[in-house]
């Protein structure tokens, strides 16, 4: 994984600490170009990786990639599904079998409901790889060596003790996509535990991890603790943790973490790319 | 280890769930669902016990807490069964479709002197529970008048109809968001107890409001206007602010922002005269488990630890929760 990794949420108004700054987003962000000039800004920075969604306009941008892959050689997407909000929205609309009937391709659903609910049971799986394909779609022809499950989902699962369910995506993963299985969640020393239980080692999971401690459950102690003594591949995430902290002193902080391979980020001007990027660099240099 | 039981697992419900499984005060004995699809998932790969029957379930399992994350039709009857029972209940909002069965059921839980708490996860919010700290301390002087609004993109075309397009069954935004908005205004400002007037509009639903606006007094006499309408795609998800103004100033909150102006020199410290923005980060507390903010864990574990005699029972009570389905009701018979 490359060190610095560009993230979405300033594209589509996701902002945890200002509803207001959001709308702002959303409104600087309306075109499909603006977004990709954006993402070739951090490119010009060296910043070579993509973590998104799957939203609906990541597939908008995934064309506009495509038609130019001579600029976008060694162009690499992280993918973060599912976009929860689609299938969230359409549980409320068409209850949950209604759901799966919208989303999971082809007639497989219909077939098996001849048969009664019973049978269905037994096929989940192979819905949830269903699922993964068809939000895999979109991203056909680019570079996707990494795969990860949002933290709502990841963080449901693990709540509920479905460790299966992790192990079975881990391995599809890697069978089927051929990428690395990876995490994000808000819980990560929990996740770890959990993880490791069902013999998944040293997995790579994006996680709060910020000087101020914030959204980092069961303590920064916690975190740090996790991060000295256990096999992990960490990408630190709010590592700005919505602008409490100066930049200058947040990024130090993670710069000096072990175990912390990636740094994700999110920015929307040409500055404040520039600032975050050569802050890390920086930081990372002085280290060596 | 407080023996938790769960009645109704769908969007809420699983929420709740996964919450309750990684809490370490708590044991999940039983879930209760009476979709086949929800208790099948759940018994394939988590180690929950499933039940179709709740009524089975509470016999078998004996919890000593039940959460309830029915269809709001359901609320009335089963929390008054698990009250005659002694356990100790949390129920989703709003808490019940009829005030006077809500009024018996506010009356017996005081009787059964058990832990009462309705899912009002706003009150667990730090930027809410910051300007509720600060009108307790009449930092705004002479209060002038108040502003709810929350706005969403629920209902932001004609859909196929499920149980939240209901009227009878608790569907449509007076229900759904508004009870949010009252709730909030009730805690942070007073208890509105007039309804001047009131419309409720329907935009893409065919048989329940899309949008409330309404006028309305709180019990001190104070006046404001709610606005609230859930058919608003400019917002990514709900958006809940409350507005007041007095003679010393004015606040603006929203579950994520605190901006508070003060006119003059002499207001409580931190804040200094005009503008101050705080952050949710700047209150949030760290929660044990995160699932989807933090208020979500903290409202479970302050229920928990009301059981556990820890903290009090004062919290987003029945007797609170009532007050709110009060002031929907009112708001239904003032419809212009
Ligand atoms: N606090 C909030 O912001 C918030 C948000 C959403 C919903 N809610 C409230 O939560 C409650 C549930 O809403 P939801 O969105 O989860 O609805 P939902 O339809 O997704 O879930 C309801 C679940 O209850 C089950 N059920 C129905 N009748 C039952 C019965 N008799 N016994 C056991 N299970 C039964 C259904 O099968 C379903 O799984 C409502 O009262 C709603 O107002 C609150």
């Amino acid at each position: 994984m490359e060190r610095i990794l560009f993230g979405d949420n300033q594209f589509f108004g996701v902002n945890h600490v200002s509803d207001e700054k959001s709308r702002a987003q959303m409104m600087k962000f309306k075109e499909d170009k603006t977004i990709l000039r954006t993402i070739d800004i951090a490119r010009e920075e060296g910043v070579n990786t993509f973590m998104c969604t799957t939203h609906d306009r990541i597939g908008n941008i995934c064309d506009l990639i495509r038609q130019e892959p001579e600029k976008y050689k060694g162009f690499n997407i992280y993918p973060c599904m599912p976009y929860a909000h689609k299938y969230a929205n359409a549980v409320t609309e068409l209850g949950i079998v209604g759901t799966l009937k919208q989303y999971v391709p082809g007639n497989f659903f219909g077939s098996l409901f001849k048969g009664g609910m019973a049978f269905v049971s037994k096929d989940y799986m192979a819905m949830m790889e269903l699922l993964i394909d068809a939000e895999m779609k979109m991203f056909k022809g680019i570079n996707v060596p990494v795969i990860f499950i949002q933290n709502v989902l990841t963080d449901l699962i693990m709540g509920l003790g479905m460790k299966d369910v992790l192990k079975e995506y881990h391995e599809y993963i890697i069978k089927k996509h051929n990428a690395e299985p990876a995490y994000i969640t808000m819980n990560m020393p929990m996740l770890l535990d959990m993880l490791e239980s069902v013999g998944i080692k040293n997995p790579i999971i994006c996680s709060s991890i910020n000087i101020d401690g914030f959204r980092m459950s069961g303590g920064k102690e916690l975190y740090e603790h996790t991060l000295k003594t256990r096999e992990v591949r960490g990408i630190a995430m709010q590592v700005l943790s919505g602008g409490a902290t100066p930049v200058k002193q947040a990024l130090q902080y993670v710069c000096g973490l072990p175990k912390v391979e990636s740094i994700l980020f999110g920015a929307s001007s040409r500055g404040n790319i520039h600032e975050t990027v050569s802050l890390i660099r920086q930081f990372d240099a002085e280290k060596k | 280890m407080v023996r938790v039981a769960l009645i109704g697992a769908g969007k809420m419900g699983i929420s709740h769930l996964a919450i309750l499984g990684a809490h370490p005060d708590v044991k999940v004995v039983g879930v209760a669902d009476t979709s086949k699809i929800v208790t099948d998932v759940l018994e394939k790969y988590s180690s929950f016990e499933c039940f179709s029957d709740y009524k089975k379930m509470l016999e078998k399992t004996k919890p000593e807490a039940v959460f309830v994350a029915a269809p709001t039709k359901y609320h009335g009857t089963i929390v008054k069964e698990l009250l005659e029972k002694g356990i100790h209940v949390f129920v989703e909002k709003p808490f019940c479709l009829n005030v006077n069965e809500g009024a018996e059921l506010v009356q017996l839980a005081k009787l059964k002197g058990v832990v009462n708490q309705v899912g009002y996860h706003n009150k667990f919010i730090g930027t809410f529970e910051e300007a509720k700290r600060l009108m307790n301390s009449f930092a705004l002087g002479d209060i002038q008048h108040f502003v709810g609004e929350a706005y969403g993109p629920v209902v932001v075309r004609k859909k196929q109809e499920t149980w939240r397009s209901k009227p009878e069954e608790g569907g449509g935004c007076l229900l759904d968001y508004a009870s949010h908005v009252i709730d909030l205004v009730n805690y942070i400002v007073a208890p509105i107890n007039k309804v001047h007037g009131a419309l409720l509009k329907s935009i893409y639903s065919g048989n329940v409001e899309d949008a409330v606006y309404a006028l309305v007094e709180t019990n001190n006499k104070l006046s404001g206007v709610l606005s609230v309408n859930w058919s608003d795609e400019t917002y990514r998800k709900m958006s809940t602010t409350v507005t007041v103004i007095g003679d010393k100033g004015k606040l603006i909150v929203d579950a994520t922002e605190m901006k508070i102006y003060f006119k003059e020199d002499k207001c409580p410290p931190p804040y200094t005269k005009g503008w101050n923005v705080k952050h949710i980060n700047d209150f949030a507390e760290e929660v044990a488990f995160y699932l989807r903010g933090e208020e979500y864990s903290a409202q479970i574990d302050y229920f928990i630890k009301a059981i556990e005699g820890k903290v009090p029972n004062n919290k987003n009570t029945f007797e609170t929760a009532w007050q709110t389905d009060s002031v929907i009701e009112k708001i239904k018979n003032n419809k212009n």
